[in-house]
């Protein structure tokens, strides 16, 4: 039997830094395989929360009359104020990358914390919203009613059928959203995980592939909402229809 | 070390294995070894297997009478849905990558490990939660939407455990996508030196394939499932149709996975296939790079036919068209690969080892459940046989006849690398002959009864249909028989097994040039690649394959 | 080395991306206000795009990283694009038939 396939280069065991596993020949290889792998993460996101940009993009079509005057009615200062807020959020995280590549850890640390006090600005407007939605009567399910809102305020109210599918509007608002602040309450614990590591020095410049990774993934979540914000707050607020 | 003489040489088993290499149960359950994990998956799907198969027995006891009389309707329901979930979630998506797969891409690449080892043992666990969720399903009473859970009977009508299992479902949909991020990274970044793309066996170019559907298609079924949760919790009506919702697009989410999951399904087959067939032929394989490329083309093909279940839901018809059109496309590169293995075994000097009768099984039996699946792609045709046993049967050639013999396949051919043992050939070549006649006794009647119109997910039926089911039970009873007696021989093996060696097939491939099994980090040094694959023709010796 | 982190992104590029960013969520929401026709949602998705597109090249430094992350990413796009032109095929030609 022929063995001639392989030969030998090096043996397969090798002494290298401590942050070298085990399974990659050399750091590059690592930090490469690492990042690669995160984009083959955000990939399956796309994937992810496109089903629901799929759903949105049919019902605004069948039902466009409903999804304005549902997107009409949420508060479009608290969603421009959230889009601002995870801009500044973006901004921050890069700066934080920056920090460690320039093994800078003290600032570091402080874009990190920055960038989890707007993650938490971001929720915490969400919430506020949230809570305007339950009060409106907005909230799909048994209590909802999309007149409710509209003759409080004196508008004319909405033909019923209309009234019925902004409940679709809001059903994908509260998933489309939902999911979003699930992703960013899911980044902002391991952003508490990170802000404690990185305080111990745990990403100096030649191994900080870890900040970098969960930089990637805050962008994304961020730029998933810059498509949330003008889809579903934005459908239609001219005056003239 | 050479093989000539294996029959009379006593081999031992190697020193220094992935097996012996540390003892007790964290190093297994917390193990970042390949291998190992790769076991622990094997051990876990065959649970499951046994599990969906005591249902399928269960659905095909009903169906020897005409009347529902064994259960009743609702549980019958109960029975096919499980059945089908747990042999879907719990046994064919994961099935060959996770095993095979996880046991032999790093070693078949040249690399110590997969790329992410963490993540592979999150995967282990993560699928066992997933089960134990669908396993809580069952105890507490089962779901009886079909597999499909279709709205709005899975959102609005039913008081089943719907969540319970959708959880599971979703959980387990996870471990599938690490499992296919780990492959693609180890596969884009840890090839050993001078292993390029075009060396690589056709093994790891099926699992990459199938691991991009993994990655781009599971995330969509999670999000439909969380959507029905969310229906069914929370009572949005996105999916129903009292609330301005419509069904429909529930159908399209959940095939925009389904379909392209069943390409996960068989092309880790469609791998093992392609490895078995040239060492058995002694032949360089025919046409690599259209099997290779064609894998990548069911990949990407795979995406686009997902409305052909969805010919009589209500869809448009130009969209039907569409789908129709492209889903005959699809079937060209699955068409390709039969040619090329065909062609391989032309003027190859055939050896009928076990591993070899389970792929020329493969290759008739997926042909014949690939051809019946461009019927249903007709769609005047679909019209009358869709939601019939001829579906049933279509489906069942292709995961069972096709899938399933692949797998058995690849667990033979493979098995004395994982455990240095031989599997016994006699009670092997015996089983697989029971299998083969289980199988097709149980299945091709059901064409016939899908043709002549008894509907699937009926627990009675008008008797003139009896004969057929009878005969279709028959063969089940016969084909569960010989997909048992494998679990018994396997076993027995790994104790009287005869030691294999390195290479008792002398085959090509980087994982038969380490040890049988291998040690812990795969090679002792780091193998360097100068040679094509599947480099039959440069063995001029003709030395009978052990077994 | 070749990923992206190598390259190391001066912070004037990263203000300079953070104000254009604002400039065009103030412009999207002066735009909703506009009537355009047809052109709202046309004008809303291509400023959101952009923005993306501004987030990824510079923040995620796909504009320095190697080809392969690109070619990752438009992969995803493509079947994305794939999952929502198909349905949305059959939900507007349904109306076709007669």
């Amino acid at each position: 039997m022929s063995d001639s396939q392989t030969t030998t280069l090096q043996p397969a065991h090798q002494h290298h830094d401590p942050s070298l596993l085990v399974q990659f020949d050399s750091a590059d290889q690592q930090k490469d395989a690492s990042q690669f792998g995160m984009w083959v993460f955000l990939i399956t996101e796309i994937m992810f929360f496109g089903g629901l940009f799929g759903a949105y993009l049919i019902y605004r079509n069948l039902y466009n009359p409903a999804f304005v005057a549902a997107s009409t009615s949420i508060d479009i200062r608290l969603g421009a104020v959230n889009t601002v807020v995870l801009i500044c959020s973006s901004l921050t995280m890069a700066m934080g990358v920056h920090s460690a590549a320039l093994g800078a850890r003290k600032l570091l640390v402080f874009w990190l914390v920055a960038t989890l006090v707007l993650g938490g600005v971001f929720l915490g407007i969400k919430a506020v919203e949230y809570h305007e939605k339950y009060v409106e009567h907005h909230i799909p399910g048994a209590n909802f009613d999309f007149n409710y809102e509209r003759v409080k305020n004196g508008e004319q109210p909405v033909p019923a059928d209309v009234a019925t599918q902004t409940s679709i509007f809001f059903a994908l608002y509260f998933a489309m959203t939902g999911m979003h602040a699930m992703h960013m309450i899911i980044g902002a614990g391991i952003l508490i995980f990170l802000i404690w590591r990185a305080y111990k020095g745990a990403y100096p410049p030649h191994h900080y592939t870890m900040v970098e990774n969960f930089g990637l993934y805050w962008h994304f979540v961020d730029i998933i909402w810059i498509f949330l914000f003008p889809l579903l707050y934005l459908v239609s607020r001219s005056p003239v229809h | 070390m050479s093989t000539a003489t294996q029959n009379s040489l006593a081999l031992e088993m190697p020193s220094d294995t992935y097996l012996n290499s540390s003892y007790g149960v964290k190093s297994w359950f917390l193990t970042g070894d390949h291998k190992r994990i790769a076991v622990m998956y094997i051990v876990s799907i065959s649970l499951m297997f046994l599990l969906g198969g005591i249902f399928a027995t269960l659905v095909r006891l009903e169906l020897l009478t005409p009347q529902g009389d064994l259960f009743q309707s609702d549980t019958y329901n109960k029975l096919f849905t499980m059945h089908g979930v747990v042999m879907v979630f719990g046994f064919l998506v994961p099935s060959i990558p996770v095993t095979l797969g996880n046991f032999l891409i790093p070693i078949m690449v040249g690399a110590r490990d997969l790329a992410f080892p963490k993540i592979n043992l999150a995967s282990w666990y993560i699928y066992i939660i997933g089960m134990a969720f669908m396993l809580a399903a069952i105890i507490s009473g089962g779901v009886d939407t079909g597999w499909t859970f279709y709205t709005p009977l899975s959102t609005q009508y039913l008081t089943t455990h719907v969540m319970f299992t959708a959880i599971g479902i979703l959980i387990a949909g996870f471990s599938s996508i690490f499992t296919g991020l780990n492959f693609i990274v180890t596969v884009h970044r840890m090839r050993a030196p001078g292993m390029t793309w075009f060396r690589l066996p056709l093994f790891v170019w099926a699992n990459y394939a199938a691991s991009i559907i993994m990655v781009l298609g599971t995330p969509v079924l999670a999000i439909t499932l969380i959507l029905v949760a969310l229906e069914r919790g929370l009572g949005i009506g996105i999916f129903n149709p009292a609330m301005g919702g419509d069904p429909v697009l529930f159908q399209h989410l959940f095939w925009f996975y389904s379909h392209p999951a069943v390409y996960i399904m068989i092309l880790p087959g469609f791998g093992v296939i392609s490895e078995i067939i040239p060492c058995f032929a002694r032949k360089r394989i025919f046409g690599y790079s259209a099997i290779a490329f064609s894998s990548i083309a069911i990949a990407v093909f795979g995406f686009l036919v997902w409305a052909h279940h969805m010919f009589i839901a209500g869809i448009s018809t130009y969209s039907a068209l569409i789908f129709s059109f492209v889903t005959f496309l699809v079937a060209i590169p699955s068409a390709i690969k039969v040619f090329n293995w065909t062609a391989t075994l032309y003027k190859g000097s055939i050896h009928f080892d076990t591993p070899m009768l389970y792929a020329l099984a493969f290759i008739g039996l997926f042909t014949i459940g690939g051809l019946t699946g461009l019927f249903l792609g007709a769609i005047g045709v679909d019209v009358h046989v869709t939601a019939t046993y001829f579906v049933v049967a279509h489906f069942h050639y292709v995961m069972v006849g096709g899938m399933l013999v692949a797998y058995l396949a690849g667990m033979h051919f493979w098995w004395p690398k994982m455990t240095g043992r031989m599997y016994p050939e006699a009670p092997a070549k015996l089983s697989a002959l029971i299998v083969f006649i289980g199988f097709n006794l149980t299945f091709f009647p059901q064409f016939i009864l899908g043709y002549m119109g008894m509907p699937r997910r009926y627990h009675s039926y008008p008797p003139e249909f009896q004969v057929l089911n009878v005969l279709s039970s028959a063969g089940a009873s016969v084909l569960a028989v010989g997909l048992l007696m494998p679990m018994f021989y396997m076993l027995w093996s790994l104790k009287y097994g005869e030691v294999a060696g390195n290479n008792p097939y002398r085959a090509t491939g980087l994982e038969w040039q380490t040890t049988s099994p291998p040690p812990t980090h795969n090679f002792h040094e780091t193998p360097i690649v100068t040679q094509e694959a599947y480099d039959y023709e440069s063995q001029t010796e003709e030395v009978e394959v052990v077994g | 080395m070749s990923a992206g982190g190598d390259h190391i992104v001066s912070p004037k590029i990263y203000v300079t991306i953070w104000l254009i960013l604002l400039a065009f969520t103030g412009i999207t929401v002066w735009a909703a206000f506009q009537h355009f026709g047809i052109f709202n949602p046309i004008v809303a998705l291509a400023i959101a795009c952009t923005k993306a597109t501004l987030v990824i090249l510079f923040f995620m430094h796909v504009k320095y990283s190697p080809k392969m992350i690109a070619l990752v990413i438009g992969c995803g796009l493509f079947f994305l694009s794939i999952l929502m032109v198909l349905t949305c095929a059959d939900y507007i030609s349904r109306a076709w038939a007669t």
